[in-house]
């Protein structure tokens, strides 16, 4: 099976982050990027398919944040070909905009099976994932947890309910699915690996034309929501804290 | 059929209207108080009837029956509601940021050529436009945003209305599909219930939650010892599952279960929508967690900014102390 995965970058929410000047977009030079969650359980999805049923995985991700580590980890994990789109903003794309110009890329490549993160967090206009399927004129279903092959030209996904109930659905190819969580987990790679992937990959560059969708919202502001003003904060040693929450716990009938 | 008129696409799990679908009514209501329309109540299925009742808060339900629409698949689903909100052309539709809306909201706004924001959390109109607050990032982050094209497909997040409780007109209009349904290229094939035997975390007077600051598997332990002392069990934020700690039966959120014990500690645990959508409804919430910011903090009745392993097994011993 031929497998595309994109993969995006996203900003790490361990870091603190700050509003730029115009109040409307994060300081793009105060985040650190890292892989989209969801995206790098889609790449362990395809990686899984590719080793259970054959094939080849190919990332494509924007050139945008740190992509390049996250491309070295990818083709040291075992991604085959690894396609970098040009992107020159300062500003990450739009979902609409990444949708347009990362499938002007996947089409070159002639997958069978589109696999992306069904989300990312810093989406506002939406979420990209189906939007590409729809670029790529092929259906779509996302919030997948897990995917086997099925018969020739198919494949079975697991679609995630409330309640930890699954719904399983036959999906003829090609087609793209929206990945919440691979089989297992994301694989760990060494440093060492990775240290030998940037010594031996090749990225195929690829330019593609702009996306030229203006955004159909305006908007006005960003800011920090107002955090913990509910909660009242418990201080002092982890003794004190443990007590005082135990105190709290008998005031209020948990324990008795 | 107005063009101030305020659509809420309607879901059920299983044999009940879904709660966000609830929610949505109560937002729709408010929102259409501002615009002068009504309230509009979309329910796909093949059978639609048994769930109009709860669908009250709505003016009108307009209900589509069709055996392709028995079970959720996408493409089936998109094509009534890309023909339905065409013909309505309403001022907003308002759909959850569910797993059924993850997959429709995003290409009907492609498909209509209409606006679309995630992550909606409040929704007010002035003058021809929507003024909406999204959040993003997790929940660290705000943003404000205006929407003056119509109609606005607006994916919220659960929890940001009240239920819809003031009646509607409630008029029940059922038709056919609009357009000819053929199966897809994505076919439901049968629906799989998590295996019994397991803890029913939704029946515990206490769950003792774990997410990414637990940091590595040996340290569930602690966790559990904690859960111990309490009389409770062990629940889990999605990234815990995902690394397959503990079984997709012990999942908190959008996703996994909505518990409400009597209390609902939650360790290490940042408090993304997604999780707070499983967990807010709980009697007492105490949130550990060494980012001051973490969103958690903000639906906690007590917080402690604190390394949670430096923290449970104090804890653990305290609270056996005064339970003598």
């Amino acid at each position: 099976m031929n497998i595309a995965v994109v993969i995006r970058q996203v900003p790490d929410l361990i870091e603190p982050l700050e509003i730029d000047a115009s109040g409307t977009s994060l300081d793009m030079d105060e985040v650190s990027f890292l892989v989209n969650e969801t995206d790098d359980h889609a790449l362990e999805q395809a990686l899984l398919l590719k080793e259970s049923s054959g094939g080849s995985v190919t990332v494509v991700a924007l050139d945008f944040g740190e992509v390049d580590d996250t491309l070295y980890a990818a083709a040291a994990k075992g991604a085959d070909r690894i396609v970098k789109v040009a992107y020159d903003e300062d500003r990450p794309p739009s979902p609409r905009q990444s949708a347009a110009m990362l499938a002007e890329a996947v089409k070159q490549l002639g997958a069978e099976l589109v696999l992306v993160g069904v989300y990312a967090h810093d989406e506002l206009e939406g979420v990209m994932a189906p939007l590409l399927a729809l670029e790529l004129e092929m259906p779509y279903v996302g919030v997948i947890r897990g995917a086997k092959a099925g018969e020739p030209g198919s494949v079975t996904a697991f679609k995630e309910f409330p309640g930890a109930v699954m719904a399983q659905m036959n999906v003829k190819l090609p087609a793209v699915l929206g990945i919440l969580a691979a089989d297992q987990p994301p694989r760990y790679v060494p440093v060492s690996r990775i240290r030998n992937a940037m010594k031996s990959t090749e990225f195929e560059e690829q330019e593609v034309a702009a996306a030229a969708i203006a955004p159909a919202v305006k908007l006005q502001r960003m800011y920090h929501p107002e955090v913990g003003e509910r909660a009242e904060m418990l201080t002092g040693s982890e003794d004190e804290v443990a007590a005082r929450i135990a105190e709290i716990l008998l005031e209020k009938g948990v324990i008795k | 059929m107005s063009a101030q008129d305020i659509l809420v696409l309607a879901e059920t799990n299983q044999d009940a209207v879904a709660d966000i679908t609830l929610e949505l009514l109560g937002g729709a209501r408010e929102l259409a108080a501002a615009t002068g329309g009504r309230v509009v109540a979309v329910l796909l299925g093949s059978q639609g009837a048994k769930f109009t009742g709860a669908l009250g808060a709505a003016d009108r339900i307009l209900v589509v029956d069709d055996p392709q629409l028995a079970d959720f698949s996408p493409e089936p689903y998109l094509a009534v509601l890309q023909s339905l909100v065409a013909a309505e052309g309403p001022r907003a539709v308002l759909i959850g940021s569910t797993t059924i809306g993850l997959d429709v909201a995003p290409a009907l706004g492609a498909k209509l050529d209409a606006p679309v924001l995630g992550g909606c959390q409040s929704i007010a109109a002035e003058g021809d436009a929507l003024k909406i607050t999204c959040g993003l990032c997790g929940g660290k982050i705000l943003a404000d945003v205006e929407v003056k094209g119509s109609p606005a497909i607006l994916m919220v997040l659960p929890g940001s209305f009240r239920p819809g409780e003031e009646p509607g007109a409630a008029q029940v209009e059922t038709k056919p599909s609009p357009v000819a349904l053929q199966p897809g290229a994505i076919t439901f094939e049968q629906m799989i219930l998590p295996e019994a035997g397991d803890v029913d975390i939704t029946q515990q007077d206490v769950l003792v939650a774990i997410g990414r600051g637990i940091q590595q598997e040996d340290n569930v332990e602690a966790a559990e010892e904690l859960a111990k002392a309490l009389g409770g069990a062990l629940a889990a934020s999605r990234p815990i599952v995902d690394q397959g700690w503990l079984p997709t039966t012990r999942q908190v959120g959008k996703s996994g279960m909505i518990v409400k014990p009597k209390l609902y500690l939650a360790l290490g645990i940042s408090g993304a929508p997604e999780h707070q959508e499983g967990m807010s409804g709980s009697d007492l919430i105490i949130a550990v967690n060494t980012d001051p910011s973490a969103p958690i903090f903000d639906i906690a009745d007590y917080g402690v900014e604190m390394d949670l392993m430096d923290l449970a097994e104090p804890l653990a011993e305290a609270i056996n102390e005064k339970k003598g």
